[in-house]
């Protein structure tokens, strides 16, 4: 059902949802961008319309709310072990389609590989509900049209900011419930881009043909690659993480397991002991992400690429690597 | 909900020395197990490694661990009576169907014996389950051969062929790389045949070369992978290989299969 309401009322209902959930949404720290004088978008905790920042693309993405950077998985003495005590809210986020389609290539890895779900993933995402961010324009570097992934319904409640009021299409009887008696009802059904300004095109093959894993493409990539990691850590469909113990200061008896984001495309991923490890090359790094992100996944899952093509990858880049047009060399030479 | 990061604590049963750098640790189990299957066992404060099963029976496993790090050297701190945390088991392990019936030879290089123990063990006191079993074992030198005490027992019921890198001169042993022996291997009709080929990662690309080299299909080959692993339950993504992932469809492969994986 549509819904036209006044930023009061927007307020007011998110001031009703912060007694039971937690509330996330892009937010600008000003002065924390990567070079001076600009700003970092990444999702925080809202209580106000005022603090979300709708207008531009978030550095970050979402995934921080689901599987954090870091996070305490057990406390340990020598004897036992024991999980963190959990948080009982709910969870609203605000997000773009792109990352709405993010989040369910993250619960193909995290609840859907292998006969296990991951245990930490699960917690907090049974718990989301998601407000959809129209997002009709798009910004440098997006190429979710190419991706598939400019659109979604997957959606609690979607909501068209920039006007005099917000404009909102509420699919879930919470949000119904909430919104109850307020505003004004209208239609409403959200709109979503239909062309970014990038381009992809991904390949249509069956195999990939094992030529390309040392095609001399990649041999650029060793040059001007870093293998800072900054690809992966903005990605929304990025998972990876390593586990590591941390002994307390005071009593090295007792401790902590933590896990913590890890990346492809940084030293020592997949270092075994004796220091053997593989695809020492920054180019065999980016080989192995890209293949990942438009190939490796869709031929596990079935459901398309990894890649929602949100373009965050290429906003992050020292050293302005671009991933789409990454994309587009591999297609050319299959 | 059900944690499976969750390691529980398991009495170690009895510890036996292989080598100065390798221990076996018999735990107590109350799990079903596959042989070639690996744990992950923990040392709070230091973290966790995967371990392969090195031998199994009624209510107990072992594992045979190798000090080459931070925990694999800590590891060896423990005593009989302490307990030790692991979770598992994980992996597929060697699917024993293959096997049934046919002329196995198992090569295998320093620890890499670990994971196969259990099998030979197996075919040891059932010996009707294979035609027959050949054994090719290589290690660097006299002092890193382990399982010494299973390697005189499998001698009196298999054709063994035990290669030390460096030396020679001890009774049966023969000098150089284990792949110089695989020439030596006795093979039968292939479609009657099955090889295991397991150790470290160029042991096992040249052993195996060797063999499908003497005309042995890939298919009839099998080997188990080692990789960086954090997590054993297919999130972490450290083991990933192309579309495959070793902690869930691996660590044994079918070699037609290991050849097409790319790094
Ligand atoms: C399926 C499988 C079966 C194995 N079976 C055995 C066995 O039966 N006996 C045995 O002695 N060893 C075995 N290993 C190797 C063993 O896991 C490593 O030697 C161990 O992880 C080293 O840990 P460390 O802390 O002592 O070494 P360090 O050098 O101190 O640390 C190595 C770092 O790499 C990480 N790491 C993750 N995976 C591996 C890996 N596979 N190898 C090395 N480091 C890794 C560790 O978590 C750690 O952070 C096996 C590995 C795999 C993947
Ligand atoms: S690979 Fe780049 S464009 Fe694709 S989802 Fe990740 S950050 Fe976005
Ligand atoms: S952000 Fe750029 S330089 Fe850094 S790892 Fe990714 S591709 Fe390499
Ligand atoms: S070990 Fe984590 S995915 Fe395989």
């Amino acid at each position: 059902m549509g819904k036209s309401v006044s930023t009061t009322e927007f307020n007011e209902m998110l001031k009703t949802l912060a007694g039971e959930y937690r509330i996330f949404a892009p937010k600008r720290f000003v002065h924390h961008g990567k070079c001076t004088g600009t700003d970092l978008i990444r999702y925080g905790e809202v209580h106000s319309l005022d603090e979300i920042e709708y207008k531009a693309k978030s550095n970050f993405s979402l995934k921080e709310i689901l599987h954090p950077i870091n996070q305490t998985i057990f406390y340990f003495t020598e004897t036992e072990f024991s999980e963190p005590a959990t948080e009982n809210k709910g969870i609203v986020i605000f997000a773009r389609p792109c990352d709405i389609n993010g989040v369910f290539r993250l619960d193909n890895i995290f609840l859907h590989n292998g006969d296990e779900e991951d245990y930490y993933y699960k917690k907090p995402r049974d718990k989301v509900r998601f407000v959809m961010m129209e997002c009709t324009v798009g910004f440098e570097n997006c190429f979710c049209v190419s991706m598939d992934t400019n659109k979604s319904d997957d959606y609690h409640m979607a909501v068209r900011f920039g006007g005099e009021e917000y404009l909102l299409d509420i699919r879930d009887q919470f949000f119904i419930d909430v919104l109850e008696g307020v505003g004004e009802d209208i239609e409403f059904t959200p709109d979503f881009i239909k062309r970014n300004r990038v381009e992809v095109r991904l390949p249509e093959i069956d195999r990939m043909p094992p030529a390309m894993y040392d095609h001399e493409m990649w041999d650029e990539y060793s040059t001007r690659c870093i293998a800072c990691g900054r690809c992966t850590t903005t990605c929304i469909t990025c998972s990876c993480f390593t586990t590591t113990d941390i002994a307390n200061e005071d009593n090295p008896k007792q401790g902590e397991r933590r896990r913590t984001w890890a990346s492809c495309h940084i030293e020592g991923f997949t270092d075994m002991a004796g220091g053997h490890g593989f695809r020492k090359k920054n180019g065999e790094k980016m080989r192995f992400k890209t293949l990942h992100k438009i190939y490796d996944y869709n031929r596990r899952f079935g459901k398309g690429p990894m890649c929602v093509g949100c373009g965050r990858c290429d906003d992050a880049c020292p050293v302005y690597i671009s991933f789409s047009n990454c994309i587009n060399k591999v297609t050319s030479y299959v | 909900m059900n944690n499976p990061y969750l390691p529980k604590p398991y009495h170690i049963l009895e510890i036996f020395h292989e080598s100065e750098t390798e221990f076996t640790f018999k735990l107590e189990r109350d799990y079903e197990i596959n042989f070639g299957q690996f744990l992950q066992v923990s040392l709070p404060r230091i973290g966790e490694a995967p371990i392969s099963v090195s031998d199994f029976g009624e209510g107990w496993l072992e594992m045979t661990i190798r000090a080459v790090g931070n925990l694999t050297k800590d590891i060896f701190k423990l005593t009989a009576g302490d307990k030790m945390f692991v979770r598992g088991p994980y992996g597929n392990g060697f699917d024993m169907s293959e096997y049934i019936g046919k002329h196995l030879v198992i090569a295998a290089g320093g620890t890499g014996l670990a994971p196969v123990r259990s099998m030979i063990n197996h075919i040891y006191r059932d010996e009707g389950v294979v035609e027959k079993l050949d054994l090719l074992f290589g290690f660097k030198n006299p002092s890193s051969i382990i399982f010494n005490r299973d390697i005189e027992k499998w001698k009196e019921k298999f054709d063994t062929m035990l290669t030390l890198d460096e030396a020679c001169g001890l009774d049966g042993v023969c000098e150089g790389l284990i792949t110089n022996y695989v020439k030596d291997v006795r093979l039968s009709e292939f479609e009657k045949m099955a090889v295991i080929v397991i150790g470290p990662p160029v042991m096992m690309k040249y052993t195996a070369g060797e063999f499908v080299e003497r005309g042995v299909p890939e298919e009839k080959i099998w080997v188990s992978f080692e990789r960086n692993m954090s997590c054993a339950l297919g999130k972490c993504g450290h083991c990933k290989i192309d579309e495959t992932y070793v902690c869930l469809e691996g660590p044994v492969f079918n070699y037609s299969k290991a050849v097409k994986l790319i790094d």
